[in-house]
């Protein structure tokens, strides 16, 4: 791939052929506002808010537009700033000012372009306020749907399409109306939605966000133990506790990417009601027993049990590794081809 | 059959029609005439014509245009002149039967004028009457004269040679023909035609699509559905010649679903074309083939945008595609290069290949050629469809074609191009009608809107009106649309309740040109056109709201109080009588006071009191009430 120079507000930079100039500037450390944006995904051009001028003629916007050899840009003409500015103004006046509760409060991408753009009380009086007063959907147990702070950037849509292929929501309705949906405008918990968060991790505002989250003390980085995928998480920790999961950007295997269990499935490490030893049977009652005693027991009752009576049923929570020493062990030792495996997941 | 066979015959049952010995009655029957009661008035004429034992003809067809004239009757008696009946009733029908069909009394009172060349005594010829002599008929060439059910009339008034000559023409040759025509898209942008057929042809790909556009969204338009329920086999004749030119295999009409009529006269129309050969496989015996899908669209506005359209096709969301994006006729329909033209631009290809590109440029400007079609509405006494020469002004359609302003109102603007258009004062009157001159005012062409206001109209509500619009019918998929029209509406709406602050008309012309250059297609970019229009033109009305609150048209209720003058009332109760809301109190002979608490500015009142007395007054802004009293 050939490289590229384009200029932006008087900078040259080079990019790679084949980019957009929203992320050539991006490869470049230079900030151009954006909302709609997401770098895993293909860009809509929707929120309008990387409107730039094209050598010094043309309007259009950074997130769409190939860069070509020699191209100028501004990000700083008048009419670019008004647009731009307006723009985000509208978005401001339509959107619940709950900054402070929000979970998204010092990451969400409104605010970062609010400041660029330079909002101010003054500004944005002038416009009439209305937010919307949609009930929340709460019907689904790891997060919620705030419709009023939805600014319609798709980007949820996009990753249930592009990167999930589940496609359990999209837009309904139109004009201000507008809103994201699942089919026939269900709760989310009776459509096809998977849970697995993806669009939740991706919303700049937490119109989508978890439920229940605290942010953590520390990180510490760990590989999800549900699969033998194995990818790679960190999981957020306050004290001894586990108190969220993001998916580890860096890991090869998922790159963030985390279903369901992954990401929300950790409360059942600090759980009450968790098996910490093995139990034993002793008349008739479950009873707590060292693994030295529990492994005695099964030696001896398998003993008893060789051959086509034995059955074996290996878990998709382990590695391959493991599942090929219990079809070995089934085999060779149980003397049996009585060996599945759950990974019907 | 040879095409020269078919239409040979296709003549000889026309000329039969018109020469024959029979009377022929012929109705309007688009959905035009039939909301004014044209089957009715068939029925009456098939009643009458049993009763009496008289032979004649009942023949339908489309629309001619004067809707002011609905239901339309045109009766040829062998040997004389058409008549046009205007507003013919049941009653009328049989009238006309006994004194004109039995006697040969042509009841001239009743007439809109004759159509041809022949000449009645008493009745003038339409086309010398004001209200037609302006107008050149090419697009509507066959509405109102053809039977649209019958493919042998439209074959025996030049149908299908337009494609039979470009048959035998190279497909250079057809969009070379259609480029020197200058004809320019009619479904408003007026994009080159011809333009746009070269890059059909020159985009790669085996498979190509032809899709016109009868979605016709804009509120009060209705010329695209009148095109095709009174001449459908022009527009099908048109997309099978640009199917041709560009090397296209498939059609499709998205018309939609409100337009039944429309939808049957096409789906009839194709299955005849079919029956001649003039689609399907091997088109009169050469190698190309080609066929027509109607697709009846669900009735957004926005699915009129091409892309939108396109994409509604496919079964996907009709949202518009997002630029930087390949156009249309490299990756339209599934991704595949695609034609899409208005009704009207279809319509008009036929006679271009048949009559030449010179012929087309005759008439018009010389970077607007050919005719323009109007659906005139509002206060001018002759409302309807009218197909001008580009180049003819404002004045000349809203004073001679339209009649002059209705009740004997004073002219206060006009509205071309629909939401998408603007709002011309009075000094702008003598602007010709095409779309570089509409364009500079601050309007726009648009597919054919044309709104006519009189003094007692209020610009700030007309712009509400149309934002109302726009507000609901965009898509909702980019920010400055979504919530720039809703917030342009919700200003506009406080201004019309005298809620207007000092900074609003900065913050409407800031917010106006945002949306226009932020929005990702047509409807985001125009919507705020209504808007700057009249801030250009009707600054002061605007400022009355804010600053006086008042509505000098006496149009926003919030504004507006009436009241009744002491001097004048003569105590005839009507007006208590006929109050709504029991506002008014008074005895007979003895002045009536209206109680502005229970006031609900309906106005009923001033309508009613006779005009003798004249004795209620509608003031603005309400303040007024006090001074008087
Ligand atoms: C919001 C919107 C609505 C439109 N509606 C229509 C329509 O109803 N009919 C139409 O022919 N064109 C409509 N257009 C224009 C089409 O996008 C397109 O330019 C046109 O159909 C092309 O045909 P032409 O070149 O023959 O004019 C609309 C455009 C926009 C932006
Ligand atoms: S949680 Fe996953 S499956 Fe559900 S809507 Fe979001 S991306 Fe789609
Ligand atoms: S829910 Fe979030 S990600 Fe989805 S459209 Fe709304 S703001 Fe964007
Ligand atoms: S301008 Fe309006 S109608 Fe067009 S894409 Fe944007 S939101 Fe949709």
């Amino acid at each position: 791939m050939s490289s590229v120079t384009i200029t932006i507000d008087g900078i040259k930079i080079s990019a790679e052929e084949g980019m957009t100039v929203l992320q050539a500037a991006q490869a470049n450390g230079l900030y151009i506002p954006n909302l709609c944006n997401h770098p895993d995904l293909r860009p809509a051009g929707l929120c309008r808010v990387c409107v730039v001028k094209q050598d010094d003629w043309k309007i259009t916007i950074s997130c769409k537009l190939p860069v070509k050899e020699g191209m100028v840009i501004s990000t700083e003409d008048p009419a670019v700033q008004q647009i731009r500015k307006n723009t985000v103004e509208l978005l401001i006046a339509n959107h619940p000012m709950t900054c402070l509760t929000c979970e998204a409060d010092s990451k969400c991408e409104l605010q970062r372009v609010a400041h660029y753009v330079g909002i101010t009380p003054d500004s944005i009086n002038r416009y009439r306020r209305s937010v919307r007063s949609i009930p929340l959907d709460t019907s689904n147990p790891f997060f919620d749907i705030d419709h009023n702070k939805c600014i319609m950037c798709g980007i949820c849509v996009r990753t249930c399409d592009e990167l999930q292929n589940i496609n359990a929501i999209d837009y309904a309705q139109r004009g201000v109306a507008s809103l994201i949906s699942t089919l026939g405008n269900k709760p989310i918990a009776e459509s096809r939605c998977e849970s697995c968060g993806e669009c939740v991790v991706r919303c700049p505002v937490a119109a989508l966000a978890t439920k229940k989250s605290l942010q953590p003390m520390r990180e510490v980085r760990s590989i999800c133990s549900y699969c033998g995928v194995g990818c790679g998480i960190h999981l957020g920790v306050r004290g001894d506790k586990i108190v969220g999961v993001r998916g580890d950007q860096e890991n090869p295997v998922n790159r963030g990417s985390l279903c369901v269990k992954g990401r929300f499935g950790y409360r059942f490490i600090n759980h009450p009601e968790r098996l910490t030893t093995p139990l034993v049977k002793k008349d008739g009652v479950l009873v707590e027993a060292s693994w030295d005693e529990a492994l005695d027991r099964i030696v001896e009752k398998f003993s008893e049990h060789k051959g086509e009576k034995f059955a074996a049923l290996a878990s998709a929570r382990i590695t391959n590794e493991d599942n090929y020493l219990i079809q070995k062990f089934t085999r060779a030792v149980m003397g049996t081809n009585n060996i599945d495996h759950c990974a019907r997941l | 059959m040879s095409f020269a066979e078919l239409q040979k015959k296709a003549r000889q049952e026309w000329d039969e029609l018109q020469n024959g010995d029979i009377p022929q009655i012929i109705v309007g029957t688009a959905t035009c005439g039939r909301s004014a009661g044209a089957m009715a008035v068939i029925k009456a004429f098939e009643d009458a014509l049993k009763e009496k034992g008289v032979q004649a003809v009942i023949v339908e067809v489309g629309c001619i245009g004067p809707c002011y004239a609905e239901p339309l009757v045109n009766i040829a008696k062998p040997g004389k002149a058409v008549i046009a009946y205007r507003n013919v009733t049941k009653a009328m029908a049989a009238e006309l039967v006994d004194s004109y069909l039995i006697g040969d009394d042509p009841l001239p009172h009743y007439t809109l004028g004759t159509i041809g060349e022949k000449t009645v005594e008493g009745i003038p010829r339409i086309l010398d009457t004001p209200s037609f002599k302006p107008q050149e008929r090419r697009v509507f060439r066959n509405c109102g004269i053809i039977d649209p059910t019958n493919i042998n009339h439209y074959l025996a008034n030049e149908g299908y040679a337009g494609l039979n000559k470009a048959l035998g023409m190279t497909q250079e040759a057809v969009v070379d023909e259609m480029k020197r025509s200058g004809l320019r898209g009619r479904g408003g942008g007026g994009f080159p035609a011809g333009r746009k057929w070269e890059a059909g042809l020159k985009a790669k790909g085996s498979q190509k699509y032809v899709v016109c556009n009868a979605d016709e969204g804009d509120p009060g338009a209705f010329m695209d559905r009148a095109v095709i329920e009174g001449d459908p086999h022009s527009v099908i004749e048109g997309m099978i010649i640009a199917g041709y030119a560009i090397g296209a295999d498939t059609g499709y009409i998205y018309v939609r679903a409100e337009y039944p009529l429309a939808i049957r006269r096409l789906e009839r129309a194709i299955k005849q074309a079919h029956e001649k050969g003039f689609l399907g496989k091997n088109i009169l015996g050469t190698d190309f083939s080609f066929d027509i899908n109607i697709f009846p669209g669900a009735g957004a506005f926005v699915c009129g945008e091409s892309t939108a359209l396109t994409l509604s096709i496919e079964g996907k969301r009709g949202m518009p595609r997002v630029a930087p994006r390949p156009r249309t006729t490299e990756a339209g329909l599934y991704d595949k290069p695609t034609l899409l033209n208005n009704v009207k631009t279809f319509s008009s290809a036929p006679m271009i290949i048949t009559r030449g590109a010179e012929w087309f440029a005759s008439v018009g400007t010389e970077k607007s050629t050919g005719t323009a079609i109007f659906a005139l509405t509002g206060k001018v006494n002759n409302c309807g469809l009218i197909e001008v020469p580009m180049g003819i002004t404002l004045r000349e359609i809203i004073f001679d074609i339209g009649g002059g302003i209705a009740d004997g109102g004073k002219f206060k603007a006009v509205q071309t191009g629909g939401p998408s258009g603007g709002c011309l004062p009075e000094a702008l009157l003598d602007t010709p009608i095409d779309y570089d001159s509409l364009d500079a005012a601050g309007s726009i062409m648009g597919s054919g809107g044309m709104v006519v206001m009189d003094e007692k109209t209020c610009m700030v509500d007309v712009a509400r009106y149309f934002l109302d619009f726009t507000e609901i019918e965009s898509c909702g998929q980019c920010v400055p649309c979504r919530l720039g029209t809703k917030q342009l509406l919700d200003i506009l709406k406080d201004i019309c309740k005298g809620k207007g602050k000092k900074k609003d008309l900065e913050l409407l012309v800031e917010l106006s040109h945002s949306v226009h250059g932020g929005s990702v297609c047509g409807l985001g970019q125009t919507a705020a056109n209504p808007v700057l229009s009249t801030i250009r033109y009707f600054r002061d009305e605007y400022e009355a709201h804010i600053n006086d609150k008042c509505c000098p048209a006496k149009v926003c209720k919030p504004l507006i109080a009436f009241h009744i003058l002491e001097d004048k009332c003569a105590g005839c109760t009507l007006c208590a009588r006929s109050c709504p809301v029991s506002a008014i109190s008074g005895e007979k002979k003895k002045v009536h006071v209206i109680d502005q608490k229970l006031c609900v500015q309906c106005g009923v009142c001033m309508e009613k009191c006779p005009k003798k007395f004249s004795a209620v007054e509608c003031v603005s802004p309400k303040e007024k009430i006090m001074e008087v009293a």
